[in-house]
This record gives C-alpha cells, sequence and structure tokens, in this order.
C-alpha cells in the first residue's frame, strides 16, 4: 500500500481518529502542525508541516468534582468554558493563565486548555499557587507512533512511574499530541486588595516586592510598570499619575485580606505606599494584567524573560543603556514583559548577551513574520542540554511529526 | 523469603569486586568506602526490609565531581548503580543488588546558599529534609514539603520519590517546590536544570527527574523553594462514628472554598494505637477521627476553625476538640506523625500508598476491610484525606513462615482496588521494587513502553538503578502468581464486622506494649 495523508486540516474528536492520523503521517513522513485554535499560532517559529491537526473537536469537560478539586477536559475545551464551570462552583484555575490572545490580535477566551498546557505560560499568580504545570494531574495522548498514552491520572497525588503529564506542559506541541488533561483546581480567592505605591526605582521596586514575597500574608501579585507601560492601564487613577507603578496583591477571605494589606502597609512603609484599591478596583486591574491591556495594541515586539528577582533590575538597567525598552515586571521581578522598539532582530542579541550575565532565558511573544522568521524566538540550547532535548523528543516523537520547527529552526 | 526477584547478579562483575574497590578508592579519594562484608551489611536493605542483598561495595562520596568520576568509571566498566539517601524508602527504592555498588550521599549533606531576597536555598542532596528549614529558620522561611520521615530522610531521596507529607494539600509536593538540581548522568556528565528562576527553557526536565527513582542520573545538588513561615497553625480534631461522615465532612469543607493546610484521616485501630502510644486525647469512641489544620494571625486561625467547626456539626461529630495552645498542637501531631512507630511495637506492618478519589472513601474502607479479612489480616487506616492518599498498615507476622507472601498479595489486591477506584498505586512512596510488578494494573503496554524509552535514551545500558520502577516479570506472571496463591488464603468470614477486626487490634497493643 502507497502511504499518503490527506493535506490540509485535521479535526479529529476522539483518541483513536487522532491515533489513525498520526500512523499516517509516520507511514507517509508528513509532519504535522499541532495546535488548539490556532490563538498561538503566531508565537514561535513558523511550522514546516504537511498537514495540521487541530484538537478543537476533542471538546468538552468529562469529569469535574468540586469536592475533589479536580477537573478532567478534553485539550479542545475553551478556556472560558472551563472557567466558566468552575465559576459555579466558586473554583478557578490558581494559576491565573495569562490570556496572549489579544496581545496577538486574537478575541480574549479563545483559547483552549490543551494550548495553555502545552505553552505552560503562568500569570501573575504563579507566585503563590504554581505555574500551570504544577496544577497538571494527569494527560491522556498520543505519541509520534500513534499510540495512545497516559501518564498521572485524576487524583491529586500521583508517583506511579515516570511523570510524563507535567513533562509534556511547556512542550509545545512537540512531545506528544494531548488529547485530554486532569488539572487541580482551587477555590476562588474570595477578595482581592492591592497596595500601590508611585515612582519607585526599579532596584527600589523589586526590593519591595521581594520584601514582600518574604512575609507570611500570601501574596499572590507582585507587580512594577515603568511609568510608559503604567500609562496603558485601564484604571485611571494608576494610569494618570505619570509615574511608574508599583502593586503588591493580597486575596483571601474578607477580612484576612485587610488585615494582611495592613500589616504590608506597615512592613513596606518605607517605600511608601500610598493607595489601596477596594476590591472591585483591585479585582478589575489584575484582570486587565492578565490579558496584558499595559501591551494590547501596538505591534512592537514584546519579549517575555524569565531571570533571578534580585537580579532583575540591573539587567533592565543595563538593557536600557542599549535599547530603548519598556519594562513590566511580575513575580517580584521573576518574570518581566520587555517591550522593544522594531529593530531587525527585535533587540534579541542584545536581551540574551545581557541574560548571559545575569541568568535566566528570554521568549520573543510577540514580532512580525519577518522578525520571527530571522530570530531565535526560543532561548538557544547549548550542549549537554541541546543533546537532552533530541533524546527526549526521539523518546517520544523519533520521525521528527510533530511540530518541527516550532521551538527551534533547525528541529 | 521473599516474592519478588530481584535480577541475577552478573558473575563477571562479582568476580571483579576487588579490582572494582580499588579503583574507586584511586577515583574518590575523598569518598569513603565501605568494602567489609559487616559494613556493607547495614547497606543492605532500605527501608523495605524484607528485600536483603549485600551490596557489590558501598560509597560514599564527598563532592559532586567524585560522583561523576564513579560514575564514569561504572559507564566504562558495566557496574550497576543504586543510588541511596537515607535508606527510608518504604518500597524498596534503594534496594541494592549483589554486582551493584551503593552510591550514599548521605555525607553531602550541606547547606551551599540560603537565597532570602530570591526565597531559594540551595543544598547538597544527603541533607536531611528537616535540616532544611532549620537552616532557612532564623530568616523566617521553611521548606514545605514534610514527609513524616523528614527527621532522616534526605532531600535527593524525596527528589527521587517526589515525596510529598501531610502538608501538602495547600503547598504541594516535591515537584511543586523544586527549582533546580544538579544531576549526574550515567556517564558522569555533570548538567544543571534550572535554577534559581522560575520555568525552564525548551523542554522541562524537572518533573522528568522528580519522581524517576534514581533511574535517570544520580542528584547531588538542589535549589528549593523556601516559603515564609506562618504567623500561627492550629488544628482542630474531630470524632464522627462513621467513616463515611468523616469523608462527607472533608468533601464540605473543601466544597467551602477553604483549603486546610492538612487533613489527616484515621481510623478506629489508628486513633487506638496512636493514643496508646501518645495519649494526645485521641477519640477513642470515634470510628474515624480527622485532623484538620489551619493557618494565620490568632484571629484568622479562630475565624477558619469556626467556620470548618460549623460545617462538621452537619456531620453529627461525636467530639470536637479544637487545640488551645503550641504545646496542645505538638501534641495532636506527635500522635499522628508517631503513628507508623507505634503500630510497629505491637506488630510488623506492611504500609500501603495507594490514592482514591475522596468520593470512593467509604467505599475503599469498606472493601480493604473485606481484603484484609480474607487474607486473615488487621489493618489500620491513616492518610491524608484531602488528597486521597491512603496509608493502609496491614499488621503481620514476618516471622510466621509465608505471612510475607500473604501480605505482599494482600497489599497488591488493596492497590488494585485504588487504581479500579479511579485512582493510583501510589502517592508518594514510589514503586520501588514493591510496586514493580503492579504497574501493569494502571498502565497499558505503551504507557509503559512510553517511559522506558525515556529510560533508555538517558541510561542505555540500564545500570541505574535497574530492576525497580519497571514490571520485569511479564503481565501473566503476575496473575499466575496471586491466582496461585489465592488458593492458600482463607475465605471471608462471614458475618465478621469491621469493628471485631478493630478490635483485634486493639487488644494485640495492649497485651504487647
Amino acid at each position: 500500500m502507497t502511504a499518503h495523508m490527506r493535506l490540509g486540516f485535521h479535526a479529529p474528536e476522539t483518541d483513536e481518529e487522532l491515533s489513525q492520523i498520526v500512523l499516517e503521517a509516520a507511514e507517509s513522513r508528513t509532519p504535522l502542525e499541532i495546535m488548539g485554535k490556532g490563538t498561538k499560532r503566531e508565537l514561535g517559529h513558523a511550522v514546516r508541516a504537511g498537514a495540521v491537526v487541530s484538537t478543537e473537536a476533542m471538546s468538552g469537560i468529562t469529569l469535574y468534582e468540586p469536592t475533589e478539586l479536580v477537573m478532567v477536559a478534553k485539550t479542545g475545551t475553551p478556556i472560558s468554558t472551563i472557567e466558566a464551570a468552575l465559576a459555579e462552583n466558586d473554583q478557578e484555575l490558581a494559576c491565573e493563565p495569562v490570556d496572549l490572545a489579544p496581545v496577538m490580535g486574537y478575541a480574549a477566551g479563545e483559547g483552549t486548555i490543551g494550548g495553555l498546557v502545552a505553552t505552560n505560560i503562568s500569570g501573575s499568580r504563579r507566585i503563590l499557587k504554581g505555574a500551570v504545570r504544577d496544577h497538571v494531574l494527569g494527560i491522556k495522548a498520543v505519541n509520534g507512533r500513534g499510540e495512545v498514552i497516559k501518564s498521572g491520572g485524576r487524583v491529586m497525588k500521583n508517583v506511579t512511574g515516570y511523570d510524563l503529564a507535567r513533562t509534556l506542559a511547556g512542550s509545545w506541541g512537540t512531545l506528544a499530541i494531548m488529547s485530554e488533561v486532569a488539572l487541580k483546581v482551587l477555590p476562588v480567592q474570595r477578595e482581592s486588595r492591592t497596595l500601590v505605591f508611585f515612582g519607585l526605582t526599579d532596584q527600589a521596586a523589586v526590593e519591595a516586592l521581594c520584601i514582600a514575597m518574604g512575609t507570611p500574608y500570601e501574596v499572590s501579585g507582585t507587580l512594577h510598570l515603568h511609568a510608559s507601560v503604567a500609562a496603558h492601564l485601564p484604571d485611571e487613577g494608576l494610569a494618570g499619575h505619570g509615574a511608574a507603578v508599583t502593586l503588591i496583591r493580597v486575596e483571601n477571605f474578607p477580612a484576612s485580606a485587610r488585615y494582611r494589606t495592613s500589616r504590608l502597609r506597615q512592613a513596606l512603609l518605607a517605600y511608601g505606599p500610598e493607595l489601596e484599591l477596594d476590591p472591585d478596583r483591585s479585582k478589575a486591574l489584575w484582570d486587565a494584567v492578565r490579558s496584558l491591556k499595559m501591551f494590547q495594541g501596538g505591534n512592537n515586539p514584546l519579549w517575555r524573560v524569565s531571570t533571578v528577582p534580585s537580579r532583575a533590575a540591573r539587567f533592565i538597567g543595563n538593557l536600557a543603556r542599549k535599547i530603548d525598552i519598556k519594562a513590566a515586571y511580575d513575580w517580584s521581578g521573576g518574570l518581566i514583559w520587555i517591550e522593544t522598539p522594531s529593530l531587525t532582530d527585535a533587540g534579541a542579541v542584545e536581551i540574551r548577551r545581557q541574560l548571559a550575565e545575569f541568568g535566566g532565558h528570554a521568549t520573543l511573544i510577540r514580532s512580525d513574520a519577518n522578525t520571527r522568521s530571522a530570530t531565535d524566538v526560543f532561548q538557544p540550547l547549548e550542549s549537554p542540554h541541546d543533546i537532552l532535548a533530541a533524546k527526549l523528543k526521539h523518546a517520544f516523537d523519533p520521525l521528527g511529526l510533530f511540530n518541527p520547527g516550532r521551538l527551534y529552526r533547525d528541529r | 523469603m521473599s516474592t519478588l526477584p530481584l535480577p541475577d547478579p552478573d558473575r563477571a562483575v562479582l568476580a571483579r569486586r576487588n579490582d572494582v574497590v580499588k579503583q574507586l578508592k584511586k577515583l574518590a579519594p575523598q569518598a569513603v568506602l565501605i568494602a567489609d562484608v559487616e559494613g556493607r551489611r547495614t547497606f543492605e536493605a532500605d527501608a523495605l526490609a524484607a528485600y536483603r542483598r549485600l551490596p557489590l561495595v558501598v560509597v560514599l562520596p564527598a563532592s559532586t565531581e567524585e560522583v561523576s568520576a564513579i560514575l564514569r568509571f561504572c559507564y566504562e566498566n558495566h557496574v550497576k548503580v543504586v543510588p541511596r539517601g537515607a535508606g527510608t524508602s518504604l518500597c524498596g527504592g534503594a534496594t541494592p543488588l549483589e554486582d551493584a555498588i551503593v552510591l550514599c550521599l548521605s555525607r553531602m549533606n550541606k547547606v551551599l546558599e540560603v537565597d532570602a531576597a530570591n526565597r531559594v536555598a540551595r543544598v547538597e542532596a544527603g541533607i536531611t529534609n528537616i535540616a532544611i528549614t532549620q537552616a532557612a529558620a532564623a530568616q523566617g522561611f521553611f521548606y514545605a514539603p514534610d514527609p513524616s520521615s523528614q527527621i532522616a530522610c534526605t532531600v535527593g531521596g524525596n527528589i527521587a520519590t517526589n515525596s510529598g507529607g501531610a502538608h501538602c494539600l495547600k503547598y504541594g509536593v516535591t515537584v511543586n517546590n523544586l527549582l533546580g538540581v544538579r544531576m549526574v548522568m550515567v556517564d558522569g556528565e555533570i548538567i544543571d536544570f534550572g535554577g534559581h528562576h522560575l520555568d525552564s527553557p525548551n523542554y522541562d526536565f524537572l518533573p522528568l527527574i522528580t519522581g524517576s527513582e534514581g533511574q535517570l542520573g544520580v542528584i547531588t545538588e538542589a535549589s528549593v523553594r523556601l516559603l515564609a513561615a506562618p504567623e500561627g497553625a492550629r488544628p482542630v480534631l474531630i470524632g464522627f462514628d462513621s467513616a463515611k461522615a468523616a469523608a462527607s465532612c472533608v468533601a464540605a469543607i473543601i466544597a467551602s472554598g477553604i483549603v486546610p493546610v492538612a487533613i489527616e484521616f484515621m481510623d478506629r485501630p489508628a486513633i487506638h494505637v496512636c493514643e496508646h502510644f501518645v495519649p494526645a486525647g485521641y477519640p477513642l469512641d470515634a470510628e474515624a477521627a480527622l485532623i484538620v489544620e489551619v493557618e494565620g494571625s490568632e484571629d484568622e486561625i479562630e475565624y477558619l476553625l469556626g467556620k470548618i467547626e460549623d460545617i462538621a456539626r452537619d456531620y453529627d461529630p461525636i467530639s470536637m476538640r479544637r487545640s488551645q495552645s503550641d504545646e496542645e498542637s505538638a501534641l495532636i501531631w506527635k500522635g499522628r506523625k508517631a503513628a507508623f512507630g507505634a503500630i510497629g511495637q505491637i506488630s510488623d506492618y506492611m504500609c500501603m500508598d495507594g490514592v482514591i478519589p475522596l468520593s470512593a472513601l467509604p467505599q475503599a474502607l469498606e472493601a480493604i476491610s473485606l481484603i484484609c479479612r480474607k487474607y486473615r489480616f488487621d489493618v489500620a487506616n491513616i492518610f491524608h484525606a484531602g488528597d486521597g492518599n491512603l496509608h493502609p498498615l496491614i499488621l503481620y507476622d514476618a516471622n510466621d513462615p509465608g505471612q510475607l507472601e500473604r501480605v505482599e498479595l494482600c497489599g497488591a489486591e488493596i492497590l488494585k482496588l485504588c487504581v479500579e477506584l479511579g485512582g493510583c498505586l501510589t502517592g508518594e512512596h514510589g514503586v520501588g521494587i514493591e510496586k514493580r510488578e503492579l504497574m501493569y494494573e494502571q498502565f497499558t503496554d505503551e504507557d509503559i513502553d512510553q517511559q522506558v524509552r525515556i529510560k533508555e535514551e538517558l541510561d542505555p545500558s540500564w545500570l541505574l538503578n535497574p530492576g525497580k520502577v519497571f514490571p520485569i516479570l511479564g503481565r501473566d506472571a503476575l496473575k499466575m502468581t496471586i491466582d496461585l496463591t489465592n488458593l492458600g488464603a482463607a475465605p471471608a468470614v462471614p458475618g465478621q464486622d469491621a469493628e471485631a477486626v478493630a478490635g483485634a487490634v486493639l487488644v494485640e497493643g495492649e497485651e504487647r506494649s
């Protein structure tokens, strides 16, 4: 039998169909582009694929036990569907996933749960509650041999065999095509309060944020925005101030949220806390942060940098002397969103040169197609990590069928 | 005598023992080398003491470089390596092999750095779990995962098995609290994964390494997340007249939006044994007791415990005691943490580690009691109720020929039940040799093959901790063993209820201690 495969778009509805598609692709050596709804398709390198496989037809919540804090869903399920079901039981995805769709030019809330797990892009609350991958309990997937595999399960603790479930988180569809994920969910944070500081230098702000993280008050958001970034916040009082804005969020039962904010205010008196946002205003503000409101609307390149908090301000200081940047520090400085002017390499060389000194890694989130094709979107890997990555890839997808070129242009 | 076979030793390696010892001495001059029979005997088993093998030689290196030199030598000479921390594994994760060296990390036990600004501690892998918290306490921090063996167990072992503990309902397990490791690969190459920052570039190897039971490399250093110690913590002890009421109460607490830092469950036999060992005021007339702990300021604790007690009242508790002081809290926990020791005083026991969905708890406890009765064993149940991680302790007599085999079959049946109810074989102890052959109960051939392929990419010759995690007997072998031995087990005794079983444990405890 001659191996051939229908090119174009495949949207399997079951594991068996998905497996069949991969088997055909394997037989005909047809590389596949893997996606959910495609809202992150412009993120990462363009895939050299002969056909597209979307998980969007594998949709729906298959199990939800609020009293066990667990939800199982097909990977094509929109995040908005999942969050709506959780909200009915006063629960949520605790990692507060960032909705990248608006900065990439898509409507908010369109991404799928599979896309979220595959990219592992966590939001502000990650510093307290953990990353997307920390909430992954189990997966079902099809590997590059067309085999349906599972790992983990639907219970909170599971060390039976190697943890392939969390390993697939953040693998950008290059190891296996996930068809179902089991997630740990948590009760909603009852009341949100935010302390606001104006005009702190980057160094002072990161210091204050790190002090806040070292208190027992379970701070769930630590953000510092350059004045030029803060100007795009939807909150008039903050945007119109014309200064850098530093935010510290506490979420808890109402009395606890009030108590803890007041304690933090005391602990950070030296930094001059100027405002305390009430729950409604606080929630609206962090919802806007979650969809990166401050970077929406523009086309300039946007980077996501992971580094060590205490080195973040010096890194940005050095970088700002070379490139005209706008920065937002999240995770008390451990995560930095950087907007650069539209340079030919989007500032990649300079950003990575500085990072080599300070430690960490950078991912290009938004850029035009030309820049994207000419730049390393993901942090280039050096030996021995590149060799290990190739081995892991080979263990899951020996023929290199899934998303070739997506993470690294030559693989 | 034990029922699970270990791989046959390679005679060629056994014959080269003296040469191996000589070479190791030369390659790792700072290491402690234990080559004499008496010394090696100390390492012949871990906490799954039924399985013993005299290792080829035991080596306790002093540095990552020595680990690297040792592994490179073993790689080049095809010598197997069993990594070991404190040897507290309950599943035989560190059971030696006669043709393998035991690479014990316990001398590498230093705190290398407490980075308060970034809330990270960098430590050597042989440090005990509790020592990290001790090193960070002065700056107001602690390391969250707290397995019962935390005084003895090492962080390297915790990473190898992805250890949990009583407080992981709120703080997560080891994988959620690990930022980086330095690992020596099978060929001696030293690789750093992660660091002091969050999230990995490219593939995230940390979750793959965590829980890989020493089969992918030897961890020599770890960077772990430190958390600010809470202002205070206090438990309430609640007794119920049925396990069902206790389980429903747990579900209601979680549904209310409160995530306590710990919810521990004890059944009647466990309550009695623990109370006898440490008089902590456990409710002796209860069928089940919960220890529910919350954290925060005094006011916050009062508020949360008040809410929890309100919820509990809907499930007709027969007793409810809120701890009134730090001393009382410590006592309540002491009873629970001493549980394994207390039961160990009255009997040999096999500690299971299955996980079930919480909603299946009453059904699971009933079935466990039936299974144990069928095999003629008493059982005490202690577990982390918030996450469904069961620890049935099956009491048996190791000196009575045949009982070990029977207790293993009994345990296997309990774990199969956990899988059938939607759970898994092990929540925090690991697979080791103990649950190796049961992997087929949870996984298909394809599932296991996928894991094995990763192992073979990173350790193609299976030199690192072989004979663990993956079944070596094949699907049918296990079924045959169980069917054959089932013939020897007593049938269930009709009419005997759970109370009689519970009573038997109590009487035994009182007579012996």
